[in-house]
């Protein structure tokens, strides 16, 4: 088991004629991800080449999601697309029994997300994860399932879910684990924008009910509150351990560090408070990333999962 | 990005918002200029850059460091008071609470009709990250940081919420303008307002407008005395417009030539200079060398598009800096390839005649290939497997705390 896609699930590429869908794309397909084809408006019934597949590109996403019964989407397109593709994957989706979009496009306008969120969650079985993120990823025995840009072959099959809002911090956190011999159930990139989908919150709540997942590393950065409503919830919903760091601590205030929600703002959104509220919730914090792995150890002996 | 207050109350006026009559200067005659232009006995003098705080701010005289005078802004009573505050804010060098110590050259005015203040307020539109909808903020405590007053007198806030698909209630603005105290013209003006700086919000693609003070003067009016405006960087596609009410001068020159390349680049007061992939992983390793003794000169995420030519301009831009006397560079591969990043600190570090110890660490997609780069170039460059261990080689080779 794993957290919302595994190798059953039928992957559609919007953008998939793009430069960024079709290297993302062929990436997927070697690591066996079940890539059932693609959308480019105007490029309807061609087919494109994916390390050695052909998958079909479709028109648009109704046409798309009916014809092959996918349920997750992969958005590659440019950000001034990036919103209508969303929403026209969501009404895709919705009328086909709901549906994953993971939107790895970087440099949405806000409020185009604050449309595109709402547009989402008018639909019950529709989820969202990103913008502005790595995707997602459920390594299996042979490759896996794969939705995004990651490198796959860091990663491994095992017991620990991974959240976080950070790219390459996310590689981090899964070399890490796999330092101390554990692999991994889920790895979600939910991206660094000031709006977007999926939250902490709906991971850790997902991995709490996967009976696969034994402990989360849950990777935060500076900006928002998200962090601190995040370490509430596990103080009071989490029976699993939880490890937590959070990038920022050297960030002066006021500067938008990279990502555009990584700013912090009228003294708020401080790593040190994020910090903080890890600690209050129980969380084993990490202060160094390279630490995660053997912090994770230490979880995991503690709630009796290991030996040493 | 932001722009001045001169700009932004032009933006108002085109939504209908209303505001005093002002004139954008740049000169001490431009400014007796806007004075007799104006007709106004009383007028303020305000030194537009772009942080706040300018009311209470110093001006200093560039060259010498002398005082010149106390307050950005400052209200003038004669055509004698406009000739004199203008010269002491134009070319000088403006200190406040948000521009740290080394100030901005104030080299625009703006010279504005005074009014009869009743009451001053607070208003403020922006995104509000966890309810994912634009946030109306109000309060009677106008004038005063707002950060004050939610500390000190919260319920003196007001706040509502519009829809992302149907903008603001009526019965929210009309509820939001009774807890103001408002009445009568006061209050119809003041929704009027709410729904025009709404309209503006959306159309202009901002990330934040705060007016304050907001103020009702003696004859009822509501005016936006101050303005501040934040626009959305990533709408910059829609908005051709932008490049003209940009102010390069507001930004820091090195970041801008940083942006143009792909890179994303923040100055610090260090003397360890950052070359990594990855905004989290950018600020993960500040972290890291502050956690073992040191002090990072710059936050630099390169990219996921970084080329050879992106990463020796960012070793440029990081030596640039003179405080630098090492460098770590931490990549993690996904996309980017650990042995292109090699290659390239080659060959940047020939090309800069790199002087300062270089610290590697590479993970991730070809970082084996990366390091056997380093390890036979015959540049002394010291390897890494870790972060942690990064950061604690780079601070060793500097001497530590210094």
């Amino acid at each position: 088991m794993a957290i919302w896609i595994d190798e059953e699930s039928k992957i559609l590429i919007q953008g998939i004629t793009g430069k960024q869908g079709t290297f993302h794309g062929t990436r997927m397909v070697r690591y066996n991800t079940n890539v059932v084809g693609g959308v480019t408006p105007g490029k309807g019934g061609q087919e494109v080449d994916l390390d050695g597949r052909q998958v079909p590109v479709y028109n648009n996403m109704k046409e798309a999601v009916s014809e092959t019964g996918a349920d997750v989407s992969a958005i590659y397109v440019p950000a001034r697309f990036a919103a209508a593709a969303i929403h026209e994957a969501a009404e895709a989706f919705d009328e086909n029994g709901g549906g994953l979009i993971v939107c790895i496009t970087e440099g949405i306008p806000t409020l185009d997300m604050i449309r595109a969120v709402d547009k989402v969650n008018e639909f019950e079985k529709v989820r969202l994860i990103g913008p502005n993120c790595p995707g997602i990823i459920s390594p299996g025995l042979d490759g896996g399932c794969k939705v995004g840009i990651m490198p796959a072959f860091i990663h491994k099959k095992g017991r620990i879910g991974i959240v976080s809002k950070s790219g390459t911090l996310t590689y981090e956190a899964v070399a890490q684990t796999m330092s101390v011999d554990e692999g991994q159930t889920t790895c979600v990139g939910i991206g660094g924008d000031p709006v977007s989908g999926t939250g902490f919150i709906d991971c850790l709540s997902a991995f709490e009910e996967d009976p696969e997942t034994v402990a989360v590393v849950m990777i935060g950065e500076i900006g928002g509150s998200a962090e601190e409503e995040a370490a509430e919830w596990v103080s009071e919903n989490m029976s699993k351990p939880v490890i937590g760091f959070v990038a920022g601590s050297t960030a002066p205030p006021g500067k938008r560090m990279g990502h555009a929600g990584a700013i912090i703002s009228g003294g708020k959104g401080t790593a040190s408070e994020k910090f903080a509220a890890f600690e209050k919730a129980g969380i084993y914090v990490a202060r160094d990333p390279s630490e995660i792995g053997q912090v994770l150890v230490g979880a995991l002996i503690e709630a009796g999962l290991r030996e040493s | 990005m932001n722009i001045h207050e001169y700009q932004a109350k032009e933006m108002f006026r085109e939504f209908g918002v209303r505001v005093q009559e002002g004139i954008h200067c740049k000169s001490v005659s431009d400014a007796l200029a806007a004075y007799d232009s104006l007709g106004s006995e009383i007028v303020a003098v305000k030194s537009q850059i772009h942080a706040g705080g300018r009311g209470k701010g110093i001006l200093y005289n560039p060259e010498s460091g002398e005082e010149v005078m106390k307050g950005g802004v400052k209200i003038a009573f004669s055509r004698e008071d406009v000739e004199e505050f203008s010269r002491n804010i134009c070319g000088n060098l403006l200190v406040t609470k948000q521009t740290g110590k080394e100030g901005k050259i104030v080299s625009n005015m703006y010279i504005e009709s005074g009014c009869d203040i009743d009451h001053e307020f607070y208003l403020a539109i922006l995104v509000d990250r966890d309810r994912k909808s634009v946030l109306v903020m109000a309060s009677t405590e106008g004038g005063m940081d707002i950060e004050e007053v939610a500390e000190n007198n919260p319920e003196a806030i007001h706040k509502i919420w519009a829809d992302p698909s149907l903008g603001l209630r009526d019965d929210d603005c009309a509820s939001l303008s009774n807890s103001l105290g408002l009445s009568g013209s006061s209050s119809t003006q003041m929704i009027e307002m709410l729904n025009s700086l709404y309209a503006m919000f959306i159309e202009k693609d901002c990330s934040m407008i705060e007016i304050n003070p907001l103020v009702r003067t003696k004859d009822g009016s509501m005016v936006a005395l101050d303005a501040k405006v934040g626009l959305d960087e990533n709408a910059n596609f829609r908005h051709p417009w932008r490049d003209e009410v940009r102010d390069l001068s507001e930004e820091e020159d090195v970041e801008i030539r940083a942006n143009d390349l792909g890179l994303s680049y923040v100055k610090l007061d260090g003397n360890i200079g950052c070359l990594v992939n990855g905004a989290g992983l950018a600020m993960a390793s500040m972290d890291v060398i502050k956690l073992y003794g040191g002090e990072p000169a710059n936050f630099l995420d390169i990219g996921g598009g970084a080329t050879r030519e992106s990463i020796t301009a960012a070793f440029q831009i990081i030596l640039e800096d003179e405080n630098v006397e090492g460098i770590l560079v931490n990549i993690f591969g996904g996309i980017i390839r650990c042995d292109m990043v090699a290659m390239s600190v080659i060959e940047a570090s020939k090309e800069l005649g790199l002087e300062v110890p270089l610290v590697v660490r590479f993970s991730g997609t070809n970082h084996e290939e990366g390091k056997a780069i380093l390890d036979s170039g015959e540049i002394s460059i010291h390897t890494v497997s870790s972060l942690s261990e990064g950061a604690r080689k780079i601070v060793d080779l500097i001497g530590g705390d210094s």
